[in-house]
């Protein structure tokens, strides 16, 4: 066990942990924030996408002793209220069926808009082709980015 | 009175607190389009609430919340079920709130996710249940205002009496009219005075899903609670000896813990369960037949040729069309076993106290769930409580109820409230799968190719019947023989979105486009020949409405320009399922000398639609999942074990391979029938079709990607 200092969401926060424990099940386990979600644990899917110092990481296979002073953000740190332009479009084309691979979904977008603010349509595709959502939302997952990139 | 605010809920809440640091406590949110108002929370609400029926309670606030029964895996049933309640009683939709019902058998009926039966079964009673309400608040207001009620008109939540220009929300009415007594009859709304339904209603759970709010059963938490991983036995097989040293030595393992020939590590955190979990040595013995992929294929030929099979339909003569055909075509189909994969691993949540436990998780049958746990511990069905989490999916893994009893055993051998966890590599290996089929179809030809004779031979594993007898062609072919053999595997199966229809209609479908070009006939004016025969003059039992299956026949011919464009070869495929009809047609273009599948359309009849968003999500999730599977699903058997145990393996499609999906309604005024499964086993066929069209080759199993036909084929797929 190590005690690491952890920057989430703008707030400092402290864990006692084992040194391999993903950041995952830190931000689930021991911190609640359990809008980060567990679905493969070996970096496939993407339902545990989190952003370290703005980038979109996959927090399953990440281990707490690797992020050191990095900036976390998780979906529940992406905005006051679901404010974050990807939301609102989340949102207006009511992406979600089951809605489990959303927040992860939602983060790649963020990070990804973030570096490029007009994307065409190939460069989106190649953005979300990492995250899956098994219910097939893929139509309203494009259609959604396209509609945050214009509402920038 | 509603008691959905008990404690259960208020764990959700806590959780949410500490999540966010108390910033969006209650379900305030929708405040944020009006600031001033100060916005209710529904546990506010709720307890000035009255409370008119089962699903409805109104406060005297105006606010209106309406109970949704049924589980909610993505098929939108808690926003469209409450879309029905709230137009028969004219709400104003912006002052309903949604919550998710507990396991409640006195109030609601059918309480189950699957089989797309929920709206067509709680239509009426829906509909009902807002119009009770309605009814006695507009007794109400005409007793207070001492007018006819006759003379009073319900609009967007407001009640006016346009005589005396009286006019008061329902809030004003509520303590009046919970007095009354509710009508036994009540008068329904014609269809095309509705308002609500037939909108594009917006998710109830957006915002909390776009926002990270705990909603999902994994994402329950209570105090105290411990949390359990479970290495479950390869199918045959049984424990022959545990070492559990290794697994018990990692620091924050409390307890391990052998349930039959299961072994759960248990503890506070889940991390350390995954690691400890992967430290268990446990030795396993044959309990039964230990089977791989490469027997099931040898036992399917087998039994094919000579197995002793159920005769599920006999009309005419078959033996003597076969003998007098001109042209006979004969095909086998095979599909291997799938896993549901819901992006949510299973889990769940139990409390065992004495005789009594409280159940917690996501579960497409709570009554089913509360019935084996109360079996399993020798105590009465009325002592377990069943708290309905959202599904992060389904797809019918969760019609089982194998992690609520693990659950329940864990929490009474520990004394301790449990929530089961399993990891993908459980999910994938525990499964309780799509099983692998087989199929043989044999179609006789007269001298001017019409069919004159069909048989099929389904060769199934636990499927009890692998065929669907009575659907079409069934009735439109004079000499008929459809038979189903079942083995009985150890491996264990189950219902699967769509259960056999998943593949029985790509075979079909597949096999019958075979049979057009036999009889060189264009393969949409082929089914619609035996379509109008089975119309005319039916032959046997009709399991499917002839004028429906023929609507989106034509629909999509035409929505597709189905063979008006030389460069465009397309696949044709249609099937009914679940009460509902679906043609669809696949687009394949040449671009570079590589077929490039550009389009599915999708032509549905499910009878009136309740949302549109909705219903397309359920169409063009259906012909994602169906193209997906077809193309790249594959789990294969290795002594008793799955080979593929998680996403790197184990295929699941991505938004890259899908292509344009077009998607029409056929409104044929019908009352809603079932959508979430029937978009999905026409997809397959559509697609393999079109693929035969543009380079002659025949898919005849699945996944594709795996069949030595497709091996050079290099399947490019656009969207527009």
């Amino acid at each position: 066990m190590a005690n690491f200092k952890l920057r989430i969401n703008g707030t400092d926060h402290q864990v006692d942990v084992e040194d391999d424990t993903p950041l995952l099940w830190v931000l689930r386990d021991h911190l609640g924030l359990v809008g980060t979600k567990y679905s493969c644990g070996i970096a496939q899917c993407g339902a545990c996408t989190v952003h370290i110092n703005g980038e979109a990481m996959f927090s399953c296979t990440l281990p707490v002793s690797s992020v050191g002073s990095d900036e976390v953000t998780t979906i529940e740190g992406l905005s006051e209220e679901g404010s974050h332009p990807v939301q609102k479009a989340w949102e207006e084309v009511d992406v979600a069926q089951c809605g489990y691979c959303q927040a992860g979904q939602i983060m790649t977008a963020a990070a990804f808009l973030r570096k490029n603010p007009k994307p065409t349509m190939e460069e989106i595709e190649n953005a979300m082709n990492r995250n899956i959502c098994r219910c097939g939302t893929y139509h309203k997952i494009r259609e959604a980015v396209a509609m945050a990139a214009k509402s920038k | 009175m509603a008691t959905i605010t008990d404690t259960k809920r208020r764990d959700f809440l806590k959780l949410a607190a500490t999540a966010t640091g108390g910033l969006f406590i209650g379900f305030g949110w929708s405040s944020c389009d009006s600031p001033k108002v100060k916005v209710l929370s529904t546990d506010e609400i709720l307890a000035q609430a009255k409370n008119f029926n089962a699903y409805l309670s109104i406060s005297p606030t105006g606010d209106v919340v309406i109970y949704s029964p049924n589980p909610e895996l993505g098929q939108n049933i808690k926003t469209s079920f409450p879309m029905v309640v709230a137009e028969e009683l004219d709400a104003d939709w912006s002052k309903v709130r949604v919550l998710q019902a507990n396991l409640d058998t006195e109030k609601y009926d059918r309480q189950l996710t699957g089989g797309s039966g929920a709206m067509p079964h709680s239509w009426e009673r829906l509909r009902k249940a807002g119009a009770t309400a309605r009814h006695l608040l507009v007794a109400a207001a005409a007793k207070t205002w001492q007018v006819s009620a006759e003379e009073i008109t319900v609009e967007n939540g407001v009640i006016s009496h346009k005589g005396s220009s009286k006019k008061g929300h329902f809030g004003e009415f509520v303590a009046e009219a919970s007095t009354m007594t509710a009508p036994e009859d009540v008068k329904l709304k014609e269809k095309k005075d509705f308002k609500i339904i037939g909108t594009p209603v917006k998710n109830v759970d957006s915002k909390d899903m776009y926002t990270g709010k705990p909603l999902f059963g994994l994402d329950f938490y209570r105090e105290g609670m411990v949390n359990a991983m479970i290495q479950r036995p390869p199918f045959g097989m049984k424990i022959k000896a545990v070492d559990e040293s290794a697994a018990r030595a990692v620091p924050g393992v409390s307890d391990v813990v052998v349930i039959g020939n299961s072994v759960a590590v248990v503890g506070e955190k889940t991390w350390p369960l995954m690691k400890a979990k992967k430290l268990l040595r446990v030795e396993y013995e044959p309990d039964g037949s230990v089977e791989s992929t490469a027997d099931h294929d040898r036992l399917f030929q087998q039994l094919l040729a000579t197995g002793k099979a159920d005769v599920k339909r006999k009309d005419g003569n078959v033996d003597a069309a076969f003998k007098s055909a001109a042209q006979v075509v004969t095909a086998e189909y095979q599909c291997p076993f799938l896993a549901h994969s819901p992006m949510e691993p299973e889990n769940f949540f139990a409390h065992v106290q004495g005789d009594k436990v409280e159940l917690v998780g996501p579960t497409q049958t709570p009554d089913r769930a509360r019935q084996d746990t109360a079996q399993l511990l020798g105590i009465p069905p009325e002592n377990v409580t069943v708290q309905i989490t959202r599904l992060g999916g389904g797809f019918g893994r969760r019609l089982r109820t194998d992690f609520a009893l693990e659950a329940a055993q864990i929490s009474q051998a520990t004394g301790k409230p449990v929530k089961v966890t399993w990891s993908r590599e459980d999910e994938l290996t525990g499964g309780a799968y799509r099983p692998a089929v087989r199929y043989r179809f044999e179609a006789a030809l007269d001298a001017e190719g019409n069919m004159i004779g069909y048989k099929l031979r389904g060769v199934g594993m636990n499927a009890g019947n692998s065929t669907r007898e009575n659907n079409f062609p069934s009735g439109a072919v004079d000499n008929v023989l459809i038979e189903s053999i079942d083995h009985k595997s150890s491996i264990t199966t189950n219902a699967w979105r769509a259960p056999i229809t998943n593949f029985l209609a790509y075979a079909e479908q597949s096999f019958l486009d075979e049979v057009a070009l036999a009889a060189k006939k264009d393969p949409v004016q082929f089914r619609l020949d035996l379509l109008q025969r089975a119309k005319t003059n039916p032959v046997g039992e009709l399991g499917y409405d002839v004028d429906r299956m023929i609507g989106v026949v034509k629909t999509a011919a035409e929505k597709s320009n189905w063979g008006k464009n030389p460069d465009v070869q397309q696949g044709f495929s249609v099937y009914f399922s679940h009460r509902s009809y679906v043609a669809q047609v696949a687009d394949i273009v040449m671009e570079n000398n590589t077929p490039t599948l550009k389009k599915i359309t999708a032509v549905t009849d499910c009878g009136m639609v309740i949302n549109p968003t909705g219903a397309n999500h359920q169409v063009r999730g259906g012909i994602v999942d169906g193209m997906g599977h077809a193309m790249y699903g594959n789990l294969t058997f290795e002594n008793g074990l799955p080979k593929q145990r998680n996403f790197d393996t184990y295929r699941l499609i991505r938004l890259k391979e899908v292509p344009e999906i077009d998607v029409h309604y056929v409104d044929s005024g019908f009352d809603p029938t079932g959508l979430g499964e029937p978009a999905l086993p026409p997809t397959g066929g559509a697609i393999a079709n079109a693929i035969f069209k543009a380079t002659g080759r025949r898919l005849r199993s699945q996944p594709f990607i795996e069949q030595k036909e497709f091996s050079d084929i290099r399947l490019e797929i656009r969207r527009a």
